[in-house]
């Protein structure tokens, strides 16, 4: 399998006016094409500062990331943005979805600076929503959508530009089990089907189970790397 | 979906805050186009009566104001028509034609017009006493000799053929092009003013003046119907220019010692320096609304980026780089250029189509260039504002405001 992302002394030091806070300390990872990373630990252990750098949205402050064998760290914003347009899906926990936008809309968001003609960008939203079963709710506004719903939305945002990579910072967070467990398979299904890499992070030691890769964080700092085959 | 289709949308969210932002210039810019029109007409009539009349002489009341020109006998008082043979007795070398007139306000169905008596040329000429003063005598025009001014005396220019009616009957009138519009009336209709009927004998063509929105009436008629009998508000003398350097304004103030005596180039260079004062001010309220529109509209988008923070996150999240994040809010600043101007230029006609004829006895037609200007100037201070805020936005990241719900 190949390496679809990896870093090297990852570093994050966030400067603060009560001193420095060391996010992230020399976090070495490979993480395989095709793989359901899960990342836990303790809240304020760096996970979320972890996901977002490896996306490109913060600046390292040392170390490398690498997207196959590209450096993401010398990169520019130019670059960074197209690799996130390109490669990247995400998914937070509090669904982060425009209130003015009908799912549909909000589906189709992240296609706009692609080029594509209006009516491609609506058939790969809907068959985006289909995936997730919401394509019978295109033009409902966030409001008019039920949590679970609305998450499924995010979800289906994150792979409408057929990405390699989907990260999702918690993304059942807010979701009652039953809904977690839905939104988890819905996510099982993609890396299975579509082979979308995907990281994850969570509290809940359940949505853990579903990755073939766990790493445990603490204090910035990588304590555990699980892999099952 | 683009981007503009983005920023359309997002315009549609929070309406009376881009509203509030916006006031300022459609304000500013609906006043300074106010201020232009108005002047930019009263310009061209001021221009054209200068170049046509800027050598007669009006007698007016002793108590008129001459600070407008198209006022100057509208407003004030009136003087004895006896005045009129009063001059022609005098035997006053230099005074060529004479044209006493009534002018008052009048609203005819619903429209504010000025009604102005004239008496038509073959009255003049057929009243004996004035005829045997030579009036219209070789006489006089010989003593004017050659001066250029008096070329226009054959009243071949258009602007002057108000002055050229050779008769009008009482029951007549003639309407200046303007006033026939905004009457909708044709030659032939029958007008009533005051109760009075009269019939439209024909209507005048464009002459850019004062006379465009007049109504006028056989001067006899005017006193009827205005009820002001046997008086006069102003008498024009075509005078010869080098009578007028030889002391004939002198000489008419001591036969009509209680009368205004001025030409009408006096008048008009009064008018012109109205016009430069309002000129003067439309820069003053263009540097004010620059400043303060400019202020509106960032004040605007940066409450409204700080708003938006998390959609902008969520924009650098999937893809927007720093300069498409920009991208969108110049847009949306040269969006809100354009309706503030457009909606300012609107506004701006508006107020001149009903302050124009007050304040400078002129009808205001929207003048194009203006809208231009209006969006170009709108469109400026809108981005020049935003330019900041902008800047700061496509500055913001995501990972400080993208976990706050
Ligand atoms: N903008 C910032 N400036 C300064 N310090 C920050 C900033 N963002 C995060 N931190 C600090 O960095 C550390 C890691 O934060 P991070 O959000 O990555 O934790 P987390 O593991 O996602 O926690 P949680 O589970 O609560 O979401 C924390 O100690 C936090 O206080
Ligand atoms: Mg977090």
């Amino acid at each position: 399998m190949r390496t679809i992302i990896s870093t090297d002394k990852l570093s994050k030091i966030y400067q603060h006016r009560d001193g420095i806070v060391n996010a992230l300390q020399d976090i070495s990872l490979s993480i395989n094409q095709g793989d359901f990373v899960t990342i836990t630990g303790p809240s304020g252990s760096g996970k979320s500062t972890l996901l977002m750098a490896l996306c490109g949205l913060i600046k390292p402050s040392g170390g490398t990331i690498c997207f196959f064998d590209k450096d993401l760290t010398r990169a520019s914003d130019q670059e960074l943005s197209r690799f996130r347009q390109d490669h990247v899906g995400f998914i937070m926990q509090n669904f982060s979805l425009i209130p003015y936008m009908t799912a549909l809309q909000n589906t189709m968001f992240p296609l706009i600076l692609n080029g594509y003609e209006k009516q491609d960008q609506i058939n790969r939203a809907i068959s985006a929503l289909k995936v997730v079963g919401l394509n019978n709710r295109l033009n409902h506004f966030p409001r008019e959508l039920s949590a679970g719903q609305q998450q499924r939305v995010a979800i289906a945002r994150a792979m409408v530009n057929k990405p390699s990579l989907i990260f999702a910072d918690e993304p059942t967070g807010n979701l009652d089990p039953a809904l977690a467990f839905d939104i988890l398979n819905i996510l099982k299904s993609i890396n299975q089907v579509e082979a979308i890499t995907i990281i994850i992070v969570t509290h809940s030691m359940d949505a853990a189970e579903y990755g073939n890769v766990k790493i445990r964080l603490n204090d910035g700092t990588v304590v555990n790397i699980e892999s099952v085959l | 979906m683009n981007l503009f289709n983005l920023v359309w949308l997002e315009l549609g969210q929070r309406k009376s805050q881009l509203l509030s932002g916006m006031l300022a210039i459609v304000l500013g810019i609906s006043v300074i186009v106010a201020i232009r029109s108005v002047s930019i007409v009263s310009e061209t009539a001021v221009a054209i009566n200068l170049d046509n009349l800027g050598a007669n002489i009006l007698v007016l009341p002793q108590g008129a104001s001459i600070d407008n020109y198209y006022s100057a006998d509208i407003d004030s008082p009136t003087i004895p028509e006896e005045y009129v043979t009063r001059i022609v007795n005098s035997t006053i070398p230099g005074v060529d034609n004479l044209m006493p007139r009534l002018s008052r306000r009048v609203e005819i169905y619903g429209t504010n017009l000025v009604l102005s008596g004239i008496l038509p040329k073959n009255e003049l000429a057929s009243k004996p006493l004035w005829q045997s003063s030579g009036l219209f005598g070789a006489e006089l025009e010989a003593a004017c000799g050659d001066n250029p001014i008096n070329e226009s005396h054959g009243y071949e220019d258009e602007k002057l053929q108000r002055k050229a009616i050779d008769s009008l009957k009482l029951t007549d009138c003639l309407l200046g092009a303007s006033a026939a519009r905004r009457l909708k009336v044709n030659e032939g209709d029958v007008l009533t003013i005051n109760d009075f009927e009269l019939q439209v004998a024909k209507v005048l063509s464009e002459t850019g003046t004062v006379d465009d929105d007049r109504v006028f009436v056989h001067l006899h008629k005017a006193q009827q119907v205005l009820g002001i009998p046997d008086q006069v508000s102003a008498i024009e003398i075509m005078g010869c220019c080098n009578a007028i350097s030889d002391g004939l304004l002198g000489k008419l103030r001591n036969i009509l010692p209680d009368t205004r005596i001025t030409t009408i180039g006096q008048i008009v260079s009064t008018q012109v320096k109205t016009n430069q004062l309002m000129s003067r001010i439309s820069i003053v309220m263009l540097i004010i609304i620059i400043i303060i529109g400019g202020i509106s509209i960032g004040n605007y988008m940066w409450a409204n980026v700080n708003e938006r923070k998390k959609e902008i996150g969520i924009m650098r999240m999937i893809g927007f780089p720093r300069t498409a994040i920009y991208r969108t809010l110049i847009y949306k600043a040269i969006i809100l250029g354009i309706s503030g101007g457009v909606l300012g230029f609107v506004a701006g006609i508006t107020i001149a189509w009903f302050i124009g004829p007050l304040i400078a006895g002129v009808n205001i037609n929207p003048i194009p260039e203006l809208l231009g200007w209006a969006v170009f100037i709108s469109v400026l201070i809108s981005i020049v504002g935003s330019l900041f805020p902008a800047h700061l936005a496509s500055k913001f990241e995501p990972f400080s405001n993208m976990q706050d719900t």
